[in-house]
């Protein structure tokens, strides 16, 4: 899996294995681990989220100029946290109420900011407050807490640098002026904030992981990184069972990603991938992570999820695939999530557990909620074919094409047109 | 900090049955009254209803005073309440314990004069 990170210019990621790679992916991995840390930590002292991570914003750009030139100092941390303090110098100057902060910041060695206790946690729940939008929640996450600049993000997003600024100007102007508190829920509340967060992480993986093989390696990126993200959740939260599912969940696809495409870019479905070239290590891992969670008795959909996910992974083949298990699963997900995508998904554990005509039933009642998405009229056309019917068949695969622009899943639905 | 909670009715109280809308009114009360007891809401209102409002505009700059609320909906302003509370999350928590439903809109109060 490569985990580039392009450097200070536009340019996208270079491919891994060049000498420029391994440097993108040290810096990478220096920002998720520092770069949290020293925002969380400066919003603490200052009291001021906008500015603190205004400060360390600043610090990484100007890291991602030095760095690839100088090397990646010996204590990065310490390096990054020299450059806050002296761009925070400048801000502050200008601003004669500020000068207890200065004092604060001058006073504070780095060894006791980025301290034992963690205060991430903080600066996450803060991100993905429930009274900002989703995507100024992820725009935000990815900027403050991994450190992420907002070209970078743009280029996730497959957006304008300064749409992505705006989102995190006006995200930041909200958390001031609405006084959206920075602190870790308590009690009750933990439970319904932690969802706003899974929600945030998975999503940012979605979006990187659903990417096809032609789009930038930057949406690849952005999976990685919400998978960094959820390891860091399941350390900072270790008692909570929804963050292991989640971690589960995103280590499983990626176990699997190298198999999704062919040698072309084409998408090769579930049923026809090479199960040899799965990551085995990575699904045993997240076999262990489920456990764990299982073990705190705390049932959730993101634990669901992973099952489902491990179900799959977990077969020596398509044919040993599990689906009274699979559709047991999605049952109880329905629970949770009883969304029509859902409804969909079950469908299709329906046909392989059942046979055609009960899934078809199910898809009928799927109809007016979905008629818009791909993806029913594709399982329907699969459906349709299990039951002789290879006219209408070819009318919902038909139509599945035109819903959809995504290029491998159009060169997948034409070749089964014919 | 101090948040204005603007409540909005979906429903037209007039047209509920009185059984309904009395219990509704003492919920509210005690509402108020709890909050009021411990110091977290300074002041506020029950507005009559919608059918009495009268909206002033400015066309051109020419005030013109027009009969009913200034935004036509189902939903009208039923009342507003200003609240003093640490943060947002719990200005939130007294929105979402408010019996009548319907919406609550918090917004926080322009405050000068305090760093």
């Amino acid at each position: 899996m490569k985990s580039g990170r392009s450097s200070s210019g536009g340019k996208p990621s270079t491919p891994p294995g060049s000498s420029r790679a391994a440097t993108d992916a040290a810096l990478s991995t220096v920002f998720r681990e520092e770069a949290g840390k020293l925002t969380a930590a400066l919003v603490r002292f200052l009291g001021d989220f906008d500015l603190g991570e205004e400060l360390v914003q600043e610090a990484v750009v100007s890291a991602l100029e030095h760095w690839p030139k100088e090397g990646i100092p010996d204590r990065p941390g310490a390096w990054l946290m020299t450059t806050a303090r002296r761009k925070a110098l400048d801000h502050l100057r200008r601003d004669a109420n500020y000068n207890r902060k200065l004092s604060l910041l001058v006073g504070s060695p780095v060894s006791e900011v980025a301290g034992e206790s963690d205060d991430r946690l903080r600066l996450i729940f803060t991100c993905c407050h429930p009274a900002l939008a989703r995507e100024a929640q992820l725009a935000l996450t990815l900027r403050a807490v991994i450190g992420l600049t907002t070209a970078e993000i743009a280029r996730a997003f497959l957006t304008t640098e300064s749409t992505i600024a705006q989102r995190i100007v006006r995200a930041k102007r909200k958390i001031v002026e609405s006084g959206i508190p920075y602190r870790v829920p308590e009690g009750h509340e933990l439970t319904n904030r932690l969802d706003e967060v899974l929600a945030v992480l998975y999503l940012a993986f979605n979006e990187g992981y659903l990417a096809t093989a032609g789009e930038a390696a930057a949406r690849w990126d952005l999976a990685n990184d919400a998978e960094w993200l959820a390891r860091l959740l399941v350390r900072l939260m270790p008692d909570e069972p929804e963050p292991h599912g989640l971690l589960a969940l995103m280590r499983l696809h990626l176990a699997r990603a190298g198999s999704r495409f062919d040698a072309e870019g084409g998408l090769v479905l579930l049923r026809d991938q090479d199960r040899w070239r799965w990551d085995r290590g990575a699904i045993a891992d997240a076999g262990r992570l489920l456990d764990q969670a299982a073990a705190m008795g705390r049932p959730g959909p993101y634990q669901l999820q992973g099952a489902i996910a491990a179900c799959h992974a977990m077969a020596g083949s398509w044919a040993e695939t599990p689906w009274p298990e699979i559709l047991i699963l999605y049952e109880r997900l329905l629970e949770y999530w009883p969304t029509p995508v859902v409804r969909l998904n079950r469908a299709i554990a329906i046909r392989n557990a059942m046979g055609p005509a009960p899934a078809l039933r199910e898809l009928e009642l799927l109809q007016s909620a979905l008629d818009g998405y791909h993806l029913y009229h594709a399982t329907r056309a699969e459906v349709l074919r299990d039951l002789g019917r290879p006219d209408e068949a070819r009318a919902a695969d038909q139509r599945a094409l035109e819903l959809t622009t995504n290029p491998a899943e159009r060169a997948l639905l034409e070749q089964r047109l014919g | 900090m101090k948040y204005m909670l603007l409540f909005v009715d979906e429903v037209d109280w007039e047209r509920v049955p009185e059984a309904e809308s009395r219990v509704m009114f003492e919920k509210v009360g005690q509402w108020w009254g709890q909050h009021s007891q411990a110091g977290l809401i300074e002041s506020g209102a029950q507005l009559q209803p919608a059918r009495t409002a009268t909206t002033v505009k400015f066309n051109g700059g020419k005030p013109v005073a027009t009969d009913g609320p200034f935004i036509e909906t189902k939903e009208t302003i039923g009342g507003f309440a200003i609240v003093n509370v640490p943060d947002l999350d719990r200005a939130l928590d007294l929105a979402k314990s408010w019996p009548a439903q319907g919406k609550v809109e918090v917004r926080p109060l322009v405050e000068r004069g305090e760093a």
